[in-house]
């Protein structure tokens, strides 16, 4: 027989959705179970152009652990991601390039901007950087530094789960969410 | 023992060849430097490169320039950097180009290196190369209206909000 050792079975369950508990029943709303279990198990596709990336190495390593928040696979294939992150420098002849791969995500998905080129532009306030990729794709969240730290980016991720859990169900289909993407003439 | 070729006896011969097309000459930052009429340029980097005593077949550099506070017909300018491997010389050429007619024959069937530094120079300045093969953008966006490196164009994105002027002391 084998022994498992004890550190091993320390598995920490999420907490259940409020529900009506009863013998060999749960009762709760369909949007709390789905966006819990969308909560925990966000793929993320790292879009990486510098030293924001790095710092996201750092986050994705051992010390940091961002896998401990359900995003152990990172998906690099746009069609398998729920939450593009956008790290670093995107320069205007890049813009389209970010906006092809937005588009290629299925709904549900979400975005994050790392730092502050991802957010603002930066320090490169000239003709050839996008001025914040808020400018052609919508923007969930904004991590804020140059580069952010480590913490600061699963503090990020951490808000857009708060995002996913308390979001509707039918957020996608309606004529806010269709009206923000017409915007950016996304279809 | 074979004494070694100077850029002296390059500019006499260039002289010799080209008179008074040649309008300035002078040290600049351990360079010789010269400006040329802008349609005298080929004629001149043909007469370098075929030089057999100092064969300047290297264009090391190829860019514009933009002096908006000079008159009309020296406010843009071309230099080109050249280098002989053989002895070692270095020499700067600049052309000068009227406002209203940025135009100037490629260097480019003459140095294929100059494709790419010419189609930079359109991309930042709009300085046209006539018989160039491919003169489009090669560093920007394509569907980009202005040129970038011109003087007045604007430093910072006039649509940025996040700037405060008091932030930045002004």
């Amino acid at each position: 027989m084998n022994t498992i050792p004890a550190s091993s079975t320390n598995v920490t369950l999420t907490t259940a959705p409020e529900g009506i508990d009863g013998p060999g029943f749960f009762a709760t709303s369909i949007d709390k179970v789905v966006g819990m279990a969308r909560k925990n198990s966000i793929w993320p596709l790292p879009f990486a152009t510098s030293c924001c990336g790095i710092e996201f190495m750092a986050t994705m390593g051992a010390h940091y652990d961002f896998a401990r928040f359900g995003s152990e696979r990172l998906s690099f294939s746009p069609r398998q991601a729920d939450l593009l992150m956008v790290m670093g420098t995107i320069s205007k002849k890049m813009g389209p390039i970010l906006r092809q791969v937005y588009e290629q995500m299925a709904e549900p998905r979400w975005v994050l901007a790392m730092g502050a080129c991802a957010s603002s532009g930066g320090v490169f306030d000239t003709y050839s950087v996008l001025q914040g990729i808020d400018r052609i794709i919508p923007v969930d969240v904004y991590v804020p530094g140059c580069p952010p730290r480590p913490e600061q980016v699963l503090d990020g991720i951490l808000k857009i789960q708060e995002l996913i859990q308390n979001e509707s169900v039918r957020r996608r289909e309606t004529p806010e969410y269709k009206a923000l993407l017409s915007k950016y003439s996304i279809e | 023992m074979e004494t070694k070729a100077t850029i002296e006896q390059v500019m006499d011969r260039l002289v010799a060849r080209f008179g008074s097309e040649i309008r300035s000459s002078e040290m600049c930052y351990d360079m010789m430097t010269i400006e040329v009429p802008a349609h005298t340029i080929i004629a001149v980097l043909q007469e370098l490169h075929d030089d057999t005593a100092t064969p300047f077949r290297f264009l090391t550099s190829l860019c514009g320039m933009h002096y908006p506070h000079l008159a009309k017909d020296k406010q843009f300018g071309v230099v080109y950097h050249m280098h002989c491997l053989t002895s070692n010389l270095r020499l700067r050429i600049k052309i000068y180009l009227h406002a209203d007619k940025l135009e100037v024959d490629t260097a480019s069937a003459l140095f294929a290196t100059a494709n790419w530094m010419e189609r930079e120079t359109f991309d930042f300045y709009g300085i046209r190369f006539k018989g160039h093969p491919n003169l489009i953008r090669i560093l920007n966006m394509e569907d980009m209206v202005p040129f970038p490196m011109r003087k007045d164009f604007p430093l910072e994105d006039q649509r940025r909000e996040d700037k405060a002027d008091e932030m930045f002391g002004r």
